[in-house]
């Protein structure tokens, strides 16, 4: 920048020509250099501020904005599960009615092999196949040499196991998380429960989904999220189930049976306390289904649900029960009974001559077939389909069980006279033991209908009436009768009044034509206290033979009864029921005297 | 006064600065924890559930029954059976402490009084 002097010479030599004020001049430029340094000094002053502007209004803006996104945000509770894996963790429990657990999760590991990765697959074969001795080592090599980039080795192993592959030292060895379902009762309530498996697989993580019993039926209740793993409470009692499998177990072998099913259930809730079906199995290790053959042969088969039969005589106390609910009889009234009773070409024989006549009673305490279809005829054939609908002896049993379908009544194509008769003795109709006890409960509870259930409930049921309270009190004096003085001799428990009733039904040929002479149903059920009922409990055997005789045994008085009464000795007090001792008895004296 | 005023406001924006400096800094530490502590419930569950299942498969009827068959001269365990229950009338009452003697008892007139009754 050109600096203009002050005092320019020519122009003061000019003023001085003039003889003018060379001040003035010097006075004129010092002014305008000073207008234009205040000009200067101005600009920059206003830049400044507006650098300073700018940068407020960046800095104001800045955190404006985050109180605006941070006001706007939704709030997010952090989360309680810290696990890397959604999936993990997310199946419920199933527990009994007191909580013991049934079934549960455990996190195990899954082993998978990136044979790329591999550095030594020989050593690494040769080392997996002596972990695990089920692994093939020529295979495993095969497989790592191979063009494959990624192979399950093992589904779920064991820590011990996973250290053990750890040692190997195999970069291409490589775990994955996975949740095992574990039923750590083993075999113990199996056919409830039925089992689990693998869904969709991953790497990280698979899906467990159930695949029979309550685990398929309550499959999305026990994932769903937002119950958040909440343990799933059944209504069977741990305990006595157990107890129930062991004795049962026991009579069958005892008895020579192929199979076996029980159900002890509380007549007012509904609620099935054990159900038990033998043979068995172990959930954790869930058997194949039977690809040919009978299913019921299969250990996977449920013969409480799923097993229909002919349950015989158990069904008299029904047909005696509506023939006084509708007033036709009383528990008194005398029944003809000289055989045989013939129908067409059909003759319904006794078991005994029981002579002429019987009274009603002593029909169920005899187990009386004439006597039976005789009322039967008098109550027709309209009347009782009716009641035993009303019963639940029409469809599939409600239960909360996959299998619960399966196991439909086997009804006859025509309800014909002859049907009205045999099945008014339980011959011609097939149910199930879950059924019956069904059936039993409602008639025996008061007369209320009851719907069986595996889930535990607290209040008792109030079905529709299936008949008068005073009926259901005369039937279960009449049950009460057949233990005292009737067929069910060997079902007296001491302390507790055990009614029942027996049912001895010859097995139909697969075949058709017939019946065979030598293999049977046999059925005991049974209601306990009977003064003041509480359980039902049926026990069944196929095919039972009891040889301590000079001949097998087939009948339910010497095969099924006498098991029913150890299980109610045995599961009775595991209930919380006491013996009823007689009061008159001087206890004290007793034991002194002892 | 200007002046004053001034430096008592460069003091308090240097405060607050250094304030929310340090509540950054702790507001993360929390979060932090939050997330270490989250991660310890976590695996503390999962060890639960384990101790759980390791407790029912201990406690799993079969191994009770075995154990206790196994150990029935030092246990006597059976199954409960009905004779199990008894009555509150069968359990005796606690007896009574022997008072303390606080008047000695003249052991020789004794059987001179009961001779007299005789």
């Amino acid at each position: 920048m050109i600096r203009t002097p002050l005092r320019p010479l020519a122009r003061i030599l000019k003023a001085r020509e003039h003889g003018e004020d060379t001040q003035a001049i010097e006075a004129e430029n010092l002014r305008l250099r000073h207008e234009a340094m205040r000009d200067h000094a101005r600009l920059r002053a206003e830049g400044r501020l507006l650098v300073l502007g700018a940068m407020f209004a960046i800095a104001f803006g800045t955190i404006g904005m985050r109180m605006g996104a941070l006001a706007g945000a939704t709030i997010e509770e952090p989360q309680a599960a810290a696990r890397g894996n959604p999936i993990i963790g997310q199946r419920g429990d199933i527990i009994d009615r007191n909580g013991r657990i049934l079934a549960t999760n455990l996190e195990t590991h899954s082993l998978y092999a990136h044979p790329r990765d591999m550095v030594d697959p020989t050593h690494a074969a040769t080392e997996l196949a002596r972990i695990f001795p089920e692994l093939k080592q020529e295979k495993l090599l095969a497989d790592f040499t191979g063009d494959r980039k990624f192979l399950w080795i093992r589904r779920q192993i064991s820590p011990e196991q996973m250290q053990a592959v750890h040692d190997i030292g195999s970069p291409g060895l490589l775990f994955g998380p996975r949740e095992m379902r574990l039923y750590p009762n083993g075999a113990i309530a199996s056919h409830i429960l039925g089992g689990a498996s693998y869904g969709r697989e991953g790497v990280a993580s698979a899906e467990v989904i159930g695949v029979a019993g309550v685990e398929r039926k309550f499959d999305e209740r026990l994932r769903d999220p937002a119950r958040g793993g909440e343990p799933l409470a059944l209504s069977i009692d741990l305990t006595v189930q157990a107890a129930a499998e062991e004795v049962l177990a026991g009579g069958m072998s005892i008895m020579n049976a192929k199979g076996a099913a029980s159900v002890l259930m509380d007549i007012h809730t509904g609620e099935v306390i054990s159900m038990v079906s033998l043979p068995d199995f172990d959930p954790n290790n869930r058997p194949q289904v039977l690809t040919t053959g009978d299913q019921s042969d299969s250990p996977l088969f449920n013969r409480a649900v799923q097993g229909v039969y002919e349950l015989g005589s158990v069904f008299k106390i029904f047909t005696v029960a509506q023939a006084m609910e509708l007033g036709l009889i009383n528990q008194n009234t005398m029944i003809d009974t000289k055989g045989p009773l013939q129908w067409g070409r059909f003759k319904i024989r006794d078991f005994h001559d029981y002579g002429a006549q019987l009274s009603a009673t002593d029909v169920i305490v005899k187990s009386s077939n004439i006597g039976t279809a005789r009322i039967a005829m008098q109550i027709g054939g309209e009347r009782q389909q009716d009641f035993l609908k009303s019963l639940g002896f029409f469809e599939p049993t409600p239960v909360e069980m996959s299998e619960a379908p399966s196991g439909a009544p086997l009804l006859p194509r025509q309800w014909s006279e002859i049907s009205t008769m045999t099945i008014s003795y339980g011959h011609g109709l097939s149910s199930s033991p879950l059924h019956l006890a069904t059936g039993y409960a409602s008639l025996l509870n008061g007369g209320k209908r009851v719907e069986p259930t595996l889930i535990r409930r607290d209040a008792a049921q109030s079905g529709p009436r299936v008949v008068r309270e005073d009926i259901s009190t005369h039937a279960r004096e009449m049950l009460r009768q057949v233990v005292v003085r009737g067929t069910a001799s060997f079902g007296e428990v001491a302390g507790y009044e055990v009614g029942g009733k027996t049912g001895t039904a010859d097995k139909p040929k697969e075949r058709g034509g017939g019946y065979y002479d030598d293999k049977t149903i046999s059925t005991f059920a049974s209601v306990f206290p009977a003064n003041d009922p509480k359980y039902v409990l049926i026990v069944t055997f196929d095919e039972p033979s009891e040889n301590t005789g000079d001949k097998p045994r087939r009948t339910a008085g010497w095969t099924a009864v006498p098991v029913a009464a150890e299980m109610i000795r045995r599961t009775a007090p595991l209930l919380g029921l006491r013996p009823q001792v007689d009061s008159s008895q001087p206890i004290g004296v007793t034991l002194t005297s002892n | 006064m200007r002046a004053v005023l001034y430096l008592l406001a460069a003091v308090a924006v240097m405060g607050l600065a250094f304030w929310s400096y340090q509540e950054n800094y702790q507001t993360r530490d929390a979060l932090g924890e939050v997330r270490s502590l989250h991660a310890q419930i976590g695996a503390k569950h999962e060890r639960l559930n384990r101790l759980r299942a390791e407790w029912a498969y201990l406690n799993r009827p079969d191994r009770l029954s075995d154990l206790a068959e196994i150990n029935f001269d030092r246990l006597g365990l059976l199954p409960l059976m009905p004779d199990a229950f008894g009555r509150v009338d069968q359990i005796i009452y606690p007896l009574p402490d022997v008072l303390p003697i606080i008047v000695p008892i003249e052991v020789d007139s004794a059987p001179t009084t009961s001779e007299n009754d005789l």
